[in-house]
């Protein structure tokens, strides 16, 4: 009864959708506000259904319901409640599930939310939302339904992938998919900007903290997947350039470029007519992103609700919507004002040129994901663009692009002055160079890139600190004027430093963990030892350590450095009789910020007494590669909590005329144009 | 298909940092190196996306083997690569080729990042304050004023109305 209850407020929510999608439109056509409202209250109502089927689904999930075909297919009595309830998302039909519910709530917060835009733009907004939300719901109704029954229920589910029984991988998809569909709102925003032909200061400053969540939602979905695969992937990898992960990362890369041209249409009014192309693009590569995943036309060692013949309509999907407000775009954007006058150097070229790089950077991470396909589609021989392409091409884009990030927030608008930036960052300068040259001349073995990416990381991070120094003016003006500027800093510019040094302390740890990384592997009897590093390691004994649905033997190593004892390490491997899966379940031993990565791998014949094949990694600074983007996701919500960008307290229309309020937009663009924004 | 599919989710399950297995290891660290090296740029080819440097996979370890063979013979990188795509195809290797098949996946960075620049610099001159009439708009006005074809230069009179003035 209860599966049927959702399944029926989910074909309800559908229908909730197209009403929203005609009733706002309609309500825009007729500048009526009757139907505009209508159309917002269908926005809820869509919510609630979509909320209802989900909350069906989850709780056929952890009752174990295997009537419903997506319960028995994806989930086994045997599996911890944590992981039953992350079932819910855990296949493609429940997936396409958690998509639309994302899609309705960031429809609903529109509509709560956004009683600052004017009358037309948000009817036009709800009306997009309205329709990607039918197209979307309509696909999972008619062609992903997660709420089927089965005639002949089965005794027992067959087991989600034990690989994907971790608490990262469970929290994973909630914050990925949060992060993609978030990018669904800027794209409503940029559809109803160009139905309008009006992209101004105010329509930028309604994009702004839309995207900064959804990208700070996309960094922590990302860092937690990789995350995931450098413990539970076991070989101390974080990064594969895999297709599933170039997936997540195009829509983050392009999220990124807008967080930044947004300021600049924002601030200046200039490149309005960018800013919407990547808007648009950057919800486009969440789409590509969701069939790549699903579609299984690329292979993966994610592989994960890999479906091909819905693959095509997934396609279908993506071709429509982006077709069409690419089209849209096509048509209107040269109505688009051009906006203000810059010079080369200056903060809008400094952000032109971060937008060129990382749009190149992204077509990188594009063709060399999908290229693969397009050489087989032209009749040429197959091949493979793996991790080596993009180390050499991905990573000096991004190299060039570091060197340069922190002279951007220090140079001034329209006109900046070279010379003087390259002054004030000489400080920083100065440390980041010490920093490569110490750490070239005291890490061993010698590594110059591993120094130079070294000195490139505290580069970051100095710039960041050089420009909050600037900015309240630390060692000229005296100690409570500096005081005063630092306390009354907007959270925005914070949240830029933030994002900024997070940055530079990613790449110190990435940067550092792959120059000096250690590898040891052994096959040791009880009793035997391996070095690994300055590290000892001695397996004293291995147990059996059976888990509620899984045979496993874990591994007692003690590790010790110069005799000390330094921790116990426990891996297991595990075996999953019911999938017939084995995975390695690492153990981590934190020292400092490095990671002491140990792994207890196949059980051998040995000459006299069985030997387990040990591996043992030395990752130095490894703490770093993820802490670096928690630091830039927290800066992403820093940068939302400023006053400024607050949801809500946007201005509010002047007068109460509904039938076509001006907005605060007309004379604030003009203060814009004038400098002062 | 489904062969393939089980082929892979086996592959998958058994990934681990298969190439450090000290059995496989050659006595010469230097030549181990070498061979690590390569291994990390070959394809393991009923892998989901994996290099034989790790996957656990018994076609990766036989690559593996036969590496680790040639380059104990003293075979150099190109050699090895050269003799694992004859034998398997381009697809073996996870570094493409930079043939002409593959102009375009080499050169597109540069390219998109010189289209950039180019829009950049255009917008940068155009932009400059204009006191004087162009050439070309000198070109368009003449044309203008002997009663040429005035409906191609009508978008270009728009954009200019629509320009905001600073």
């Amino acid at each position: 009864m209860i599966a049927e209850t959702g399944a029926f407020a989910l074909a309800l929510a559908l229908a909730m959708s197209l009403v929203q999608a005609i009733l706002s439109a309609a309500g825009r056509m007729r500048r009526s506000t009757a139907l505009a409202a209508a159309g917002e209250g269908a926005a809820l109502a869509a919510f609630l259904g979509v909320a209802v089927a989900f909350a069906a689904l989850m709780y056929g999930f952890v009752t174990s319901d295997f009537s419903i075909s997506n319960v028995a297919a994806n989930s086994h009595t045997e599996k911890p409640l944590l992981y039953r309830v992350a079932g819910t998302w855990g296949s493609h039909e429940g997936s396409m599930l958690l998509w639309c519910l994302a899609l309705t709530a960031y429809g609903s917060v529109m509509v709560l939310f956004g009683k600052g835009l004017s009358a037309g733009l948000r009817a036009c907004a709800v009306a997009a939302q309205g329709a990607l939300g039918t197209v979307f719901l309509a696909y999972t109704v008619f062609a992903s339904n997660p709420l089927a029954r089965l005639a002949d229920p089965p005794v027992e589910g067959r087991s989600l992938n034990p690989l994907l029984q971790d608490p990262a991988l469970a929290f994973h998809p909630p914050f990925l998919y949060a992060g993609y569909v978030g990018m669904s709102v800027v794209f409503s925003l940029a559809v109803a900007a160009l139905v309008e032909g009006r992209v101004d200061a105010a329509w930028a400053r309604w994009v702004r903290p839309w995207t900064l969540a959804a990208w700070s939602l996309l960094t922590v979905g990302i860092a937690l997947g990789s995350f995931w695969a450098y413990y539970e992937l076991g070989w101390g990898g974080w990064w594969f350039w895999d297709p599933v992960e170039n997936a997540s990362f195009m829509p983050w890369l392009v999220a990124t470029a807008l967080v930044h041209s947004s300021v600049v249409t924002e601030k200046r009014g200039a490149l309005a007519g960018w800013t919407v192309f990547l808007a648009l693009a950057a919800f486009t590569f969440s789409m590509l992103g969701g069939f790549l995943v699903r579609s299984g036309v690329l292979t993966s060692v994610h592989a994960f609700a890999v479906d091909p013949t819905r693959g095509v309509l997934l396609l279908a999907i993506l071709g429509a919507s982006a077709g069409a407000g690419f089209a849209l775009f096509a048509w209107r954007a040269p109505t688009l004002n051009a906006g203000g006058v810059f010079a080369p150097i200056s903060r809008e070229s400094a952000l032109v040129l971060n937008n060129i790089l990382l749009s190149a950077a992204t077509a990188t991470v594009l063709l060399g994901t999908l290229f693969p396909l397009i050489r087989e589609a032209t009749g040429g021989q197959p091949i493979s663009v793996g991790p080596p392409y993009f180390n050499l091409t991905f990573t000096p884009l991004m190299v060039g692009m570091l060197i340069l990030l922190p002279a951007g927030p220090l140079l001034a608008w329209k006109r900046g002055d070279a010379a003087g930036v390259a002054q004030r960052l000489g400080l920083a300068m100065l440390i980041a160079l010490g920093a490569a040259l110490a750490t070239f001349a005291i890490a061993s073995p010698r590594h110059v890139l591993g120094a130079a990416g070294v000195g490139l990381g505290v580069w970051l991070i100095a710039g960041a600190g050089v420009e909050i120094a600037e900015r309240t003016r630390a060692f000229r003006a005296p100690p409570a004027e500096t005081w005063r500027r630092l306390t009354g800093l907007p959270r925005g510019a914070w949240g830029m430093t933030l994002a900024h040094a997070g940055l530079g302390v990613f790449i110190l740890g990435a940067c550092f963990e792959t120059a000096w990384k250690v590898e040891a592997a052994e096959t040791l009897a009880v009793g035997q030892s391996l070095d690994a590093g300055a590290y000892h390691l001695t397996l004293e004994r291995v147990v059996d350590a059976d888990g509620p649905n899984y045979e496993a033997e874990r591994g007692m190593i003690r590790a010790t450095r110069g005799g000390a004892l330094v921790c116990e390490a426990h891996p297991e491997r595990r075996t999953f009789p019911a999938g017939g899966q084995t995975t390695s379940e690492v153990a981590i031993c934190q020292r400092g910020l490095s990671h002491l990565y140990v792994v207890l791998g196949e059980r051998r014949d040995g000459a006299a007494a069985p030997v387990w094949l040990v591996r043992a990694y030395w990752n130095p600074w490894a703490s770093l590669i993820f802490i670096g983007p928690a630091i830039m996701a927290l800066g992403g919500l820093v940068s939302l909590s400023d006053r400024r960008l607050r949801l809500g307290v946007a201005r509010r229309a002047p007068s109460k005329d509904k039938a076509e309020p001006p907005l605060a937009a007309p004379d604030m663009a003009a203060r814009v144009a004038r400098g002062e924004g | 298909m489904k062969a393939r599919a089980l082929l892979a989710a086996a592959a998958a399950a058994l990934c681990l940092g298969a190439a450090s297995d000290p059995a496989e290891r050659l006595k010469d660290p230097a030549q181990e190196a070498r061979a690590r090296a390569i291994f990390r740029e070959v394809r393991c080819l009923v892998c989901q996306n994996e290099s034989i440097d790790d996957s656990e996979a018994e076609l990766a370890a036989d690559l593996r083997r036969i590496v680790r063979e040639q380059v104990a013979a003293g075979a150099d990188e190109a050699e090895v690569k050269r003799f694992l795509t004859a034998r398997y195809g381009e697809f073996v290797l996870l570094r493409p080729a930079m043939s002409l098949g593959n102009a375009a996946l080499w050169a597109a960075p540069a390219l998109v990042v010189g289209a950039g620049f180019l829009l950049l610099l255009l917008r940068l001159r155009n932009r400059a304050p204009e006191s004087e009439l162009s050439d070309a708009e000198d070109a368009r006005l003449e044309q203008i004023e002997n009663d040429g074809p005035t409906d191609t230069i009508a978008p270009n009179i728009g954009r200019q109305e629509g320009r905001r003035v600073t």
